[in-house]
């Protein structure tokens, strides 16, 4: 019962009026005084059960007028702010059937009010033209001195939001209403509000807010004063999840004078729990796989370039960045169209650290061939200029660069359980970038000239394979991966001169883990080494847990030299 | 009589560069403390220390050819060691700050009053001794470098792989290294200090001591090097790296051999931090980045690998132009350094030393390694192009 | 089943003490290989191969291109470990226990396919690095050339014919030389077995005549074993031939013997024209 008390904002508030305001109230309202009565008077005792219910959206006799003149409608206009803030509350608690609009304004700061010709309400447009509240028909414009903006405060604004919200759920918007109720969740509801909502259940056509209703009032009754309730409240949130509704359960579980009350919510908690660590479990898994399938992305064309050719490209996280760059140079040149730029990019991005990888190879790297030592020092000098140039012509300074539309947001599955829509998509856009390298790898006869150079160079020189045409346009392949690799790296980060830099010591990593020239293995060790990560976190913090997968790398190298998945044979080991 | 003409058997340029510390050494001191500030002989106290700084990098120039010159074994993370090494002279010289601190806790560095650890960590006791730190200087990174040499030499972790889990290594203690929890002043690391044995930091005759020291260290350390690489040892190592399944085929224990000289020119490298420390008046975390390594990889690579006197040139030379160069264009400065990895592995694989032609032909071909990289088992790399490279990769 | 690469550990661990002066040869027999087999990723490269070389012999081993003929020295010499098998020196010492070096210390000695010399050391040095004693690090940064090793230097060197090279790095000698060499620094290491792969490739007329001398006069004291294409070679020296297929035994037998046979001629005319 003092629960119940204390969660009542209404009660707080009632309860500091001036007892002139109350009767004024009384006197204005008198027709529907029989519903108000009791939370004005804040009693619990005479309880909402056995009262009738009022519906929300029909307009009943009893409920306050919004017609031009009535008496709810002059308080507001009124000079009086204690009437207009009780008048406005009454309106809130029991609205009439074309209130909407007007809540709407009075959120806004449009709603205005105008007492000559007549006592009427007013809803201003964004232009400043003013219609009528019921008739909709234009009146004049905020200039004009005889309206008045209806002012707002907080304490309206409180209990306006979820009524607010009580609209939002019957919206054939399905964003609307799942963020109708995950907003009641939070706002601080009436008995009233209580009963309306389990008036409004059966009417909710979307399962899931159904549901998420269901949730809400029984997290409301676990407060109940009577145990059967509490109890019958308890079973009804068996399977959920959120955090505000365990809190409630920890509290009965440890607090609740009933023991069978508190020995079912004790049980209901174990449960919960259990499934939490479940779903964290999961989340974990995702997240996991979201960082590894960054890393992905960042060893996939390192496993071109050092697993197929055997060329140490540390300038590989440069062409990852000018992926990045080029992402973020097309946005700059259609701000408008995100989209369209991201989709740009990619193939952009492409192109462009492709091209570059290739001047690398003719220009450099082909000097270097089966030295593989200088080949790693010369194009750690290559990265350090690339970074360099980027500084000059880009700035030092890291860009950011905006998500489009379908990419922002998240997908919340439950209250513990949501992924980002960039992370997402980033993961099945690395499977899909994973999948088409192996199919080029396996299934074209680029791929099989690749794969031919690599075994056998003389060899495949007599076969009539261009050998060095192959190897510039393998190295352009790996190197357009990392492009791309740097198009999705720029969705979740922000672009600069070192972001390549961060990613290449995990990207050499991932590989020589994975295996040299085994792109499954490199699957496989990027996904593992971003889920590995994700788990010891919580553990052990993000730096550490980072410390201890490097540790970890090293140990297996050594105890696997040739990776996880060492390519066999002889070839591998002459 | 053949064993004069094992490796470095002509060593006039070794001579010479040391002929030339040498009188370094007794030229910058005696200009600084000696001869007056007037006068145009006169060195300032910051050449001394700039010239300082240029010595420990020789010295760890020094440790990565004795490894990467002779024996084949590429470190990208010998910057660790350097770093172990400076850490631990670093404990010393907070432990001497003493209650000079600004917090004035007489057993806590001041980070640690800031963070409001009540205790010196365990691993910080004996660092107030001298000795405890000299000791410590040489064992961390020799036990480091023991450990994992061990465990990468054993599994025939070599060529870029044995680079690579180096860079790793490096950057995860970096990583370590950042966190305040590690009890070694996190981002900040460790600086203030006050007193080295004694005498002022600041003092002139105290920064020319630690000159002169860093310089008697970089001429022992050259002739322990030197001492090992034309011992029957150091011409194991060139066998190993130029023929490692021959070397093995001829009963060596490669393995043992890898870790005895990883194992020394670690410690080398962490007497070269130690020394480094106290002259720059800090170390923090930023010492273990990989490029930090690299660009001492780079030092020996341009200086000339193999000769163990051409890294000394090379830190010079290249450390010398980065002063330079960071004061006229800073902009410039990566474009340098990362012109000079290409020009000097693609023209110049030999490196400065090449070009001053202080060695014979005949020694040339000797000491210094086969332009190919070894043919080891484990850089298999190198030989997925089955073929040699063929005539037309030449430049 | 058990990695291929999965070598020996290589820090000495030293799990047969046994040192190669005490291996059992009172049967004669020098090195036994039962039913080895070593597999990459599926394919079998040695397939229950079973082998045995009597103390002295010289015995040339031929096959095909992937016969398993460099597999089998892998093993032999502790570089590869296979997945069953047991491969023992003498009756007692289990050469699958030993690391590469131990092997190689007295027991196996191996010239490889490619002359394989430290060419930045000199010729004399090459001996020298090979020359019978201990391989400890630790000695190795004490010792001081000693006359009796110079003295046995330049015997080796006289025996293959670079005395007179001695000072030059052994990066200019040529092809041929180079096998030389690398028979000189098994003649110093001075196993018990001499592993020696394709020793005349690449060398003339002259010289080919000269290696098989060598190599007759060194069986005897020692077990010769001579992987080789070239037949005429293998007819100059061989008395016991083995021949190799997919991984096992075809044939094993005189030369004219295993020449008849119809299986060899089978895999050598049917599937692989052997020209080389």
């Amino acid at each position: 019962m003092k629960l119940f008390v204390k969660q009542s904002p209404r009660h707080d508030a009632t309860s500091l009026w001036p007892s002139f305001a109350r009767i004024l109230l009384l006197y204005l309202l008198a027709g529907m005084a029989l519903s108000i009565q009791p939370a004005c008077a804040g009693s619990v005792a005479t309880a909402p059960a056995g009262r009738p219910e009022p519906a929300p959206n029909v307009a009943t006799d009893a409920a306050p007028s919004i017609a031009p003149a009535s008496a709810t409608v002059a308080a507001i206009a009124g000079d009086d702010g204690m009437a207009r803030t009780t008048a406005l509350n009454a309106l809130i608690a029991n609205p009439p059937a074309d209130a909407e609009p007007i809540f709407h304004a009075l959120d806004q700061g449009l709603l205005y009010t105008q007492t000559v010709p007549v006592t009427r309400l007013g809803i201003a447009d964004a232009a400043g033209q003013i219609t009528d509240a019921l008739t909709h028909t234009g009146t004049g414009n905020t200039h004009d001195a005889t309206w008045q903006v209806v002012a707002i405060n907080n304490a309206i604004r409180i209990k306006l939001r979820p009524r607010m919200d009580m609209y939002d759920l019957q919206s054939p918007d399905a964003a609307k209403r799942r963020a109708a109720t995950d907003d009641l969740f939070s706002a601080r509801l009436t008995p009233e509000f209580l009963s309306e909502i389990k008036a409004l259940e059966p009417k909710i056509t979307d399962p899931s807010v159904q549901a998420n209703l269901k949730k809400l009032v029984a997290s409301f009754e676990l407060n109940d004063t009577n145990p059967t309730v509490r109890l019958a409240a308890i079973t009804s949130v068996a399977d959920a999840l959120d955090p505000e509704i365990r809190a409630k359960l920890a509290n009965l579980a440890q607090n609740d004078t009933n023991p069978t009350v508190k020995a079912t919510a004790i049980k209901a908690l174990t449960a919960i729990d259990s499934r939490v660590a479940g779903w964290q479990f999961a989340q974990n898994l995702v997240f996991g796989l979201s960082l590894g399938s960054v890393l992905l992305l960042a060893a996939i064309g390192l496993a071109i370039t050092f697993g197929v050719m055997g060329v140490i490209n540390m300038a590989h996280g440069e062409m990852m960045m000018i992926g990045a760059y080029t992402t973020w140079l097309l946005q700059q040149l259609m701000p408008t169209h995100l989209t369209a730029a991201l989709f740009l990019a990619i193939p952009g991005a492409f192109l462009a650290a492709g091209m570059i990888g290739m001047l690398i190879e003719r220009g450099l790297i082909r000097f270097l061939y089966g030295r593989p030592l200088e080949t790693l020092l010369a194009t750690f000098g290559l990265s350090l200029m690339l970074q360099q140039a980027a500084r000059i012509i880009f700035t030092p300074l890291n860009r950011a660069v905006a998500l489009p539309e379908f990419m922002s947001n998240s997908w919340v599955i439950n209250p513990v359980f949501a992924i980002t829509y960039n992370r997402l998509y980033i993961l099945i856009f690395s499977l899909t970038v994973f999948l088409a390298l192996l199919i080029l790898l396996k299934h074209s006869t680029f791929g099989l000239r690749i794969r031919a150079v690599a075994q056998n160079r003389a060899m495949a020189r007599a076969c009539g394979v261009h050998s060095g045409w192959i190897d510039a346009l393998t190295f352009g392949l790996g190197s357009g991966i990392a492009g791309v690799a740097g198009v999705a790296l720029a969705q979740i980060t922000n672009v600069g001169p070192n972001l390549g830099q961060s990613y290449i010591v995990d990207s050499f990593m991932v590989v020589v883990l994975g295996g040299v020239g085994n792109l499954w293995g490199t699957l496989v060790a990027a996904m593992g080494v971003g889920v590995l990560n994700k788990f010891l976190e919580p553990y052990s913090g993000a730096v550490l847990a980072k410390v201890v997968v490097l540790v970890l790398v090293i140990l297996v190298i050594q105890k696997r030299p040739r990776g996880l998945f060492p390519q066999k044979g002889r070839a591998a080991e002459e | 009589m053949f064993s004069r003409k094992s490796l470095g058997g002509n060593d006039t340029g070794g001579l010479i560069v040391m002929l030339f510390i040498a009188l370094m050494l007794v030229w910058v001191s005696v200009g600084n403390l000696a001869v007056h500030e007037s006068s145009p002989w006169h060195v300032s106290t910051y050449t001394v220390t700039l010239l300082g700084k240029f010595l420990c990098y020789a010295l760890l120039a020094v440790s990565i050819d004795l490894i990467w010159g002779y024996a084949g074994i590429l470190s990208l993370g010998h910057g660790a060691f350097f770093a172990l090494g400076g850490y631990g002279m670093g404990m010393y010289l907070m432990r001497q700050i003493g209650d000079h601190g600004q917090y004035g806790n007489p057993n806590l560095p001041d980070f640690m009053v800031f963070l409001n650890w009540h205790e010196l960590p365990w691993y910080w006791h004996g660092f107030e001794h001298f000795w405890f730190a000299a000791l410590m200087i040489l064992l961390v990174p020799g036990l480091l470098a023991g450990l994992f040499g061990w465990l990468a030499f054993r599994s025939k972790v070599s060529g870029v792989y044995f680079a690579i889990i180096t860079q790793a290594l490096t950057y995860a203690l970096m990583l370590a290294f950042f966190r305040n929890e590690m009890g070694f002043g996190g981002n900040n690391g460790l600086t203030d200090f006050k007193e080295i044995l004694g005498f002022s930091i600041t003092e002139n005759s105290t920064r020319v001591g630690l000159f002169v020291a860093a310089g008697i260290a970089l001429i022992l350390g050259y002739l322990i090097a030197r001492t090992i690489v034309r011992s029957r040892f150091g011409r194991v190592l060139v066998a190993i790296r130029d023929a490692e399944p021959r070397t093995r085929a001829a009963g060596y224990p490669v393995a043992q051999y890898k870790l005895v000289v990883f194992v020394i020119s670690a410690m080398l490298a962490g007497v070269a931090g130690a020394l480094y420390v106290p002259q720059v008046g800090i170390i923090n975390p930023g010492e273990f980045s990989p490029l930090s390594s690299i660009e001492a990889v780079a030092w020996v690579a341009t200086g000339g690998r193999g000769s163990l006197f051409g890294p000394i040139i090379g830190a010079f030379a290249v450390n010398y132009s980065k002063t330079e160069l960071t004061t006229i264009a800073p902009d410039l400065w990566p474009f340098v350094l990362g012109g000079l990895f290409i020009l000097v592995t693609v023209f110049l694989p030999k490196g400065l030393i090449s070009l001053l032609a202080l060695r014979k032909k005949r020694s040339m071909t000797e000491a210094a390694p086969p332009n190919e990289t070894p043919r080891d088992p484990g850089s298999k790399i190198a030989n997925q192009h089955n073929a040699p490279p063929p005539q037309e990769y030449l430049p | 089943m058990i990695d291929a690469y999965e070598e020996s550990a290589g820090m000495g661990e030293r799990i047969n003490q046994l040192k190669p002066g005490q291996a059992d040869i009172s049967h004669g027999t020098i090195l036994y290989l039962e039913d080895v087999t070593l597999s990459f990723d599926g394919f079998k490269a040695l397939n229950g191969l079973n082998l045995t070389l009597d103390d002295g012999e010289l015995r040339c081993i031929i096959g095909p291109n992937g016969a398993g003929k460099s597999t089998m020295m892998d093993v032999i010499t502790g570089r590869r470990k296979p997945q069953q098998g047991r491969v023992f020196f003498g009756q007692n010492i289990d050469l699958l226990k030993l690391p590469e070096h131990e092997i190689a210390n007295g027991m196996v000695g191996r010239k490889f396919q490619r002359p394989t010399v430290f060419e930045a050391l000199g010729v004399a040095e090459n001996i020298e690095l090979t020359l019978t004693g201990s391989r400890s690090p630790w000695r190795m940064l004490k010792v001081r050339s000693t006359t009796t090793e110079r003295d046995r230097i330049d015997e080796v060197l006289t025996t293959i014919g670079l005395i007179g090279l001695r000072d030059r790095p052994a990066g200019v000698l040529s092809h041929g030389q180079k096998q030389w060499l690398e028979i000189g620094m098994l003649l110093a290491q001075n196993p018990r077995i001499l592993l020696v792969d394709e020793p005349v490739a690449g060398m003339t007329g002259e010289e080919v005549v000269r290696t098989a001398e060598l190599l007759v006069s060194l069986a005897g004291t020692r077990t010769v074993v001579v992987v080789e294409h070239d037949m005429a070679f293998v007819r100059k020296i061989a008395n016991k031939v083995t021949v190799l297929h997919q991984g096992s035994v075809l044939a094993e037998g005189s030369l004219t013997s295993v020449q008849n046979n119809p299986k060899v001629i089978e895999v050598y005319l049917g599937e692989t024209p052997c020209s080389n």
